[in-house]
């Protein structure tokens, strides 16, 4: 397993997102990033994020973008898109689970989503949340 | 002591889909000679040129057809701000004591469908692109499902406000749609994004706009209803504020550039969002206009419900907004839509604009764009 972008995660297994906290304001930014958006401060850590939020906002991607999106090899199916807040920041995110039952507020956990084969057959994952009470 | 500077001639090349041949630059040139021509001035006559396109090309290449005059010409490229930021650029010129007359013009020709943005270019990588986050409609549905909730709004108001955009997009000769779509077909439409469907957001479409301004003395000789450019405002982006193309938020919220754009705006203008009487706002979706009238200050949050439900925002309400049919009827070539805009107010002000002309001799509009990565700006038109 690879991570499509390893400055997202702390850990694949469990997963877990990684970002960063200015040391100054305490602003927590996802992905990590060089300089602090609110204080312009540059002394920022990677920090843990918590794997459990609660939906902020969300849609439906029901066509298939253009490129620089990467189709899946199976072709593309509608997939969810929302805000899951997780205490600290609020992370964009893919949404995994049936939209019918998507609400503003439910809760929500982090999971992995395979996206593609790499170039030496492991599956290349990027990150997901689902409702919490779904099954993996 | 600030210079006067007054819009005193109009062009616009219609948007819409056109011939293939015809080029993004063309349509400009054409704009601009419609401009000059309703001012009544000659390309010769312009001290300095602004021009703004997103993707066809370098906006000072015009120069090869309109007149190799050695004219000053910037070039502006803010996204969909773009027409704003140009217009704000000429008006300042004129300020400064450059020139007294000067040419604005935007112009795109866009590709069918929705944009696609590279990642690099807003400062993202490409894991952003390739996994399907980085498609600005669904900011635009997902900034739209938050504020309805928000603030008890309920979802046909998205329909609402695009069969009035396609009502007046009927009523204006120039309208990429000229035909009135109802409620209930937009609702029931091709779902693009949920909770919009296709009729609820705008294309990308092509055009060309331009406007010549002039200080205000040369204004007066030139043109018997000259229209002041009361103020032009521009701002980016706060921390905190919901923006396209964000892959976090904090959790405390900030508020729009949209609001520091239009608050700028009135307090140099002198006049407050209560004496607008003709707005147009960004519609790139049409839950846009929603939050873009309590953005601006034209309304409270949550009071857009009734206030739409009454028909106030149609060119025959109390509040007009974009009586040309906006982004929803024209489309969006990205250099040339804030151009269109401040076009539908100067007829609005000299009482040009036809059947969708707003009753009174409205003496005061708005104008205000709204752009990635998080950008907007306004400005105050006056009679």
């Amino acid at each position: 397993m690879i991570a499509v972008d390893p400055v997202l995660f702390s850990s694949l297994d469990p997963p877990r997102l990684a970002g960063a906290r200015c040391a100054s304001c305490g602003t927590v930014t996802f992905p990590a990033q060089a300089g602090c958006a609110k204080c312009a401060g540059t002394d920022l850590a990677r920090v843990e994020l918590a794997d459990h939020g609660t939906l902020w906002t969300w849609t439906v991607q029901a066509f298939e973008p253009k490129a620089p999106y990467r189709v899946p090899e199976d072709g593309f199916s509608p997939y969810g898109v929302g805000y899951v807040d997780l205490g600290d920041v609020i992370v964009e995110s893919r949404l995994v689970g049936d939209p019918a039952g998507f609400e503003i507020g439910m809760p929500m956990r982090l999971t992995l989503l395979p996206l593609w084969a790499g170039p030496d057959g492991a599956p290349v994952v990027s990150y997901a949340f689902q409702p919490a009470g779904g099954s993996t | 002591m600030s210079t006067e500077v007054a819009i005193v001639g109009v062009g616009l090349h219609p948007f819409g889909r056109h011939d293939p041949a015809l080029t993004g630059m063309a349509m400009g040139a054409q704009a601009s000679r419609l401009a000059l021509a309703d001012a009544g001035v000659s390309w010769a006559d312009i001290g300095y040129a602004v021009g703004g396109s997103n993707v066809s090309g370098k906006p000072d290449t015009l120069v090869g057809v309109l007149g190799l005059t050695g004219v000053p010409f910037v070039n502006v490229r803010n996204g969909c701000a773009t027409a704003g930021v140009a217009l704000a650029t000429a008006a300042n010129a004129i300020r400064a004591g450059e020139t007294d007359l000067a040419l604005v013009v935007g112009f795109d020709k866009h590709a069918r469908g929705a944009f696609a943005a590279n990642p690099a270019d807003y400062g993202h990588s490409d894991w952003y692109g390739e996994t399907g986050l980085m498609i600005t409609t669904q900011f635009f549905a997902m900034k739209d499902r938050r504020y309805l909730h928000t603030h008890g709004l309920k979802d046909r108001l998205l329909a609402q406000v695009a069969a009035k955009a396609f009502r007046c997009g009927e009523l204006n000769p120039d309208a990429w749609r000229r035909k009135a779509i109802s409620e209930d077909e937009i609702m029931q439409a091709r779902v693009i994004n949920p909770p919009l469907t296709q009729y609820m957001l705008c294309s990308p479409s092509e055009g060309g706009a331009a406007v010549v301004l002039a200080s205000g003395d040369r204004a007066a000789d030139l043109c018997e209803r000259p229209v002041r450019l009361a103020a032009v405002a521009k701002r980016t982006r706060r921390f905190g504020s919901f923006e396209v193309f964000a892959p976090w938020l904090p959790p405390e919220a900030g508020h729009s550039p949209s609001v520091d754009a239009a608050r700028a705006v009135f307090t140099a203008a002198g006049v407050t969002p209560a004496d607008v009487q003709v707005a147009q706002l960004q519609d790139t979706d049409s839950g846009a206009e929603i939050y873009h009238m309590a953005e601006t200050g034209l309304c409270e949050d949550g009071a857009q419900q009734e206030l739409i439900d009454l028909n106030e925002t149609a060119p025959t309400g109390r509040l007009p907004v974009n009586t040309d049919g906006g982004c929803l009827a024209n489309g969006e070539p990205v250099g040339a839509s804030g151009l269109r805009q401040v076009i539908d107010i100067v007829l609005q002000l000299q009482g040009r604009a036809g059947a969708r002309q707003v009753a009174g001799q409205p003496r005061v509009g708005f104008t205000h764009v709204y752009g990635a990565p998080g950008i907007s700006a306004c400005t105050v038109l006056t009679a």
